[in-house]
């Protein structure tokens, strides 16, 4: 690495630009803070996922779990590992990096940080449709949840709100502020309807329902997981492929237009993976609140950053989703679903971005 | 109709425009704000677009600089309709400065400026050593390098929109199209904008902007493009255009169109209903 070949000399009245590096024919911007505490961020996440798998009735060390995720551990570390906590720890990791990343998507488009997919009623959309086909014992509705599964249902009605809510704030261009106050319009509908299916429904299958709806990691099967990591892997692509086209969008439609950015594009495929990855992250562990709207602000502020840092968002939602599943495990004698736990954490987080938004506006 | 063609002001040559507008008609939903209408920015000169408000004038900029689209005719870069031309390629050709723009809290103007810089980066050539030393050179230009570590919110309204300038700047471009610089900047902060945009003029750019304030628009431009109702009024030096006719046909104004004291330009006094005192 011949490193920093544009940085400034420091010379007296040169300015400071952050410098950059350049790698053979790869060239960008070095900041060395963002990237320190991306990095610091995602040990953290990591070893809380180690931990995470490690706790149990049948407790095994952290570095027993080190060694069975190197391929070197005892043939019963690894049956209970890989194939009975593994898959609950993947999700975890998975769903929060989900929705960090969706948060920090919706965030940027509407230059809005109430702009979660919680808000835009991408969640309470999935929510809804989950509700309706667990309490609807009827033909149809059995048959799509044993043909596609709970979670591409609840990730159908997630897109389907989530495109809904864009048409209707569509005017000739997406105005942030439009956009969160038909996604609270809406998300108070699908909330409605959930409520009301509730109501109607029989007991238990209102139980299945509410346990859903809280948001939990319990009993997470490979089968479950593995679709939802897929497909996140993938759209995590996408959105790295078109992120550097949507750095000057962060000024404003006319000026990332100004710099050649087809802006209306960019956004629609940005959203649209946003909506997905909400969707995904809804269908494999429920509605797990709160963690799209606090883990891209919360990145922001630790990698301090003028906007919500993409990659800093997925760490520390996945950092917020393990962590906060480890507590609701191990703080009290029941385990707790991990969406009781990121409420808690959540609710407060948003009251202070109320009352911040509040003293500046 | 007083229209007359200024290419090559002092020197009489004529030199082709590199953008222009083709019998473009514009609009928003049903409403067309501009019908028909015909421009072509003479080269190497300030170019000022003035008239009354609704008469069209950001309109006319946004549809040179493809922000929005002719439902006919044409905008013409270089030769080439502006509507086919791939919108990275025309940034690195047209550099634009939208009304009013906002940046993210806490960004620095160093990163602000670097922004300029997209149209000649791509995903794996982010920051290269050519884009540093076009920014220096943005930033030293507009004299805001001391600032490069600030906050661009920090700033007052003056300093924001050299910081602005000094972006579109970066873009490497020698035709810059500026919607209202001056806009919420006090007198003194507005001078010193458009003394501004004066040294890049001198420095070899094509200037086309929109002006609300008359004098400063015929103290600072080569070519005056006056509209109302969404055509092309009169459009010349300010010298061969600022009457008191032209202000009367224009705004609806009574002025008096006198030398000015300390320029080589007609000066606009306005007459209201008070605090007059005429001969």
């Amino acid at each position: 690495m011949s490193g920093a070949d544009a940085k400034p000399d420091g010379a007296a009245g040169r300015p400071s630009l952050a410098p950059g590096v350049r790698l053979g024919r790869v060239s960008f911007v070095w900041r060395p803070w963002t990237v320190l505490v991306t990095v610091l961020l995602a040990t953290v996440a990591f070893l809380l996922f180690c931990l995470s798998i490690g706790v149990g009735d049948f407790p095994i060390g952290l570095s027993r779990v080190a060694a069975t995720l190197l391929g070197r551990g005892e043939p019963v570390d690894e049956f209970v590992i890989m194939d009975l906590r593994m898959p609950r720890a993947l999700a975890g990791l998975v769903v929060g990096v989900a929705l960090g990343v969706s948060g920090a998507i919706t965030q940027s488009v509407a230059r809005n940080p109430l702009a979660s997919p919680d808000v835009l009623g991408i969640t309470g959309g999935a929510g809804a449709t989950a509700v309706f086909l667990v309490t609807v014992s009827g033909g149809t509705a059995t048959a799509i949840v044993d043909s596609v599964g709970l979670s591409a249902a609840a990730l159908a009605g997630g897109l389907g709100t989530g495109l809904l809510v864009y048409f209707l704030a569509w005017r000739r261009g997406i105005d942030g502020l439009r956009l969160v106050l038909i996604g609270i319009s809406v998300s108070a509908v699908t909330e409605a309807i959930t409520a009301w299916l509730l109501v109607t429904a029989d007991i238990r299958d209102v139980a299945q329902a509410q346990a859903w709806l809280v948001g939990s990691l319990d009993d997470r099967s490979w089968d479950e997981v593995r679709p939802a990591l897929r497909g996140t892997l993938v759209l995590l692509a996408v959105v790295a492929a078109v992120a550097f086209q949507f750095k000057p969008m962060h000024l404003g439609d006319d000026v990332a237009a100004g710099l050649g950015v087809r802006y209306s594009a960019v956004r629609a495929v940005l959203l649209l993976c946003a909506v997905l990855l909400a969707g995904l992250a809804v269908g494999a562990a429920g509605p797990v609140p709160f963690v799209a709207l606090v883990a891209p602000q919360a990145a922001m502020r630790l990698a301090r950053c003028p906007t919500p840092p993409m990659v800093a968002s997925g760490v520390v939602g996945a950092l917020l989703l393990v962590g906060a599943d480890l507590v609701a495990r191990t703080a009290l004698p029941v385990s707790l679903p991990v969406g009781v736990v990121t409420a808690a954490i959540g609710g407060p987080f948003l009251v202070h971005l109320l009352v911040r938004a509040n003293l500046r506006g | 109709m007083v229209t007359q063609s200024v290419t090559g002001i002092e020197s009489g040559a004529v030199a082709p425009s590199r953008l222009a507008a083709r019998g473009v008609t514009v609009g928003y939903g049903t409403r067309t704000v501009i019908d028909e209408l015909d421009a072509a920015i003479p080269p190497g000169v300030i170019t000022t677009i003035i008239g009354p408000n609704g008469c069209g004038k950001s309109t006319l900029l946004r549809t040179l600089s493809r922000l929005l689209k002719p439902t006919k005719g044409a905008v013409v870069l270089d030769g080439e309709d502006i509507g086919r031309l791939r919108t990275r390629d025309v940034a690195k050709k047209l550099g634009l400065l939208p009304q009013a723009p906002v940046a993210p809290e806490g960004l620095t103007v160093g990163d602000l400026v670097a922004r300029g810089r997209h149209p000649h980066q791509s995903w794996l050539r982010q920051w290269s050593s050519d884009d540093a030393a076009v920014v220096e050179r943005a930033l030293a230009m507009t004299g805001v390098s001391d600032l490069a570590d600030r906050p661009v919110d920090t700033l007052s309204g003056g300093q924001r929109q050299r910081v602005w300038i000094s972006m579109t700047l970066a873009q490497g471009t020698d035709l810059l199209l500026l919607d209202e610089p001056t806009t919420y900047l006090d007198l003194a902060h507005a001078i010193d904008v458009l003394d501004l945009v004066n040294d890049l003029h001198e420095s070899g750019c094509t200037v086309v902007m929109v002006l609300h304030d008359l004098n400063l628009a015929t103290r600072y431009s080569d070519n005056l493009i006056v509209m109302r109702d969404g055509s092309i009024l009169a459009q010349g030096h300010p010298r061969d255009v600022v009457t008191a006719d032209l202000l009367h046909e224009a705004f609806g104004l009574r002025a008096k169109v006198i030398d000015d004291p300390v320029g080589d330009r007609p000066l606009i006094v306005p007459i209201g209903r008070t605090h007059v005192q005429l001969p």
